[in-house]
């Protein structure tokens, strides 16, 4: 019988692709914590995983000519999951990176991509114990 | 592999952050330059910075820093009355330039937390990566 690798794994390899790319985002946000008119942005991860998880049930407008942009997914994250951040207390020069809260973001981010790489790994282990059988 | 690009990201932002202090820098050590010409005097540098807005990044995730130009202050030299002073003009004034001693101070250290936020995210990155590459091991 073949081992349908993907559902093996399960939610855990498509949230990893999506953690490194919420954490290139928010470290995109720090680099620019003193540039003036830059917005922070962050992902939805909840509906940028659902969508990763269910491609259908994700909303694609219908391009009819090769010059309609696409809301078509680039590189597995659709480009609309990337939201502004409400800023608390915007600074004067139009900049809303509150470095704090990013930076407690990437933490919770890079724990929870550690997390997400421990499952993966102990479904890894398992595979390997069913195929030696030892 | 998408991860590198954090290494792009951090590293502008590291670079945009060195050109801050190197301009504080030389703000704090000219503080004191003084001149007989009002229109000679140094002028406090200020870096500009502006978020890359292409080329990096998956659909525009991911911003680096540039360092758009340096400014130089327009405020006004102060006068200072130093008769004995070699470089005083002919009232006996010598012109000192506007820096503010406390904004560059506060300035450096602005500069040097930004700096370390982004080492800490190359660092978390590189953790991040290792791990990714020691999967199922």
């Amino acid at each position: 019988m073949p081992i349908n690798l993907d559902a093996y794994l399960g939610v855990h390899a498509k949230a990893l692709p999506l953690r490194s790319q919420r954490t290139e985002v928010l470290a995109a946000n720090i680099a620019n914590a003193d540039t003036p008119g830059y917005r922070a942005r962050d992902i939805d991860f909840k509906a940028a995983l659902a969508a990763a998880s269910n491609p259908q049930s994700a909303a694609q407008l219908k391009t009819t000519q090769s010059r309609h942009i696409s809301t078509a997914q680039v590189n597995g994250t659709p480009a609309g999951e990337l939201k502004y951040r409400t800023p608390l207390a915007p600074a004067l020069d139009g900049n809303t990176v509150d470095t704090q809260l990013e930076q407690a973001a990437f933490a919770e981010n890079s724990v929870r991509y550690q997390a997400t790489l421990n499952f993966l790994s102990s479904k890894f282990r398992g595979l390997l114990t069913a195929i030696t059988g030892q | 592999m998408s991860s590198f690009k954090i290494f792009d990201v951090a590293g502008s932002g590291m670079s945009a952050q060195s050109v801050r202090l190197n301009t504080t820098a030389s703000n704090l050590a000219n503080a004191d330059s003084v001149s007989s010409d009002p229109n000679q005097v140094y002028k406090a540098k200020h870096p500009l910075f502006e978020a890359i807005r292409a080329g990096l990044g998956t659909n525009g995730a991911s911003n680096g820093v540039a360092v758009k130009g340096i400014y130089e202050s327009t405020a006004p030299a102060t006068a200072r009355y130093e008769p004995g002073n070699p470089l005083a003009d002919a009232n006996g004034y010598v012109y000192a330039p506007a820096v503010n001693s406390v904004e560059e101070m506060v300035n450096m250290i602005s500069a040097s937390r930004s700096y370390q936020n982004n080492v800490e995210v190359m660092n978390t990155a590189k953790e991040m990566m290792l791990a990714t590459l020691r999967l199922g091991q």
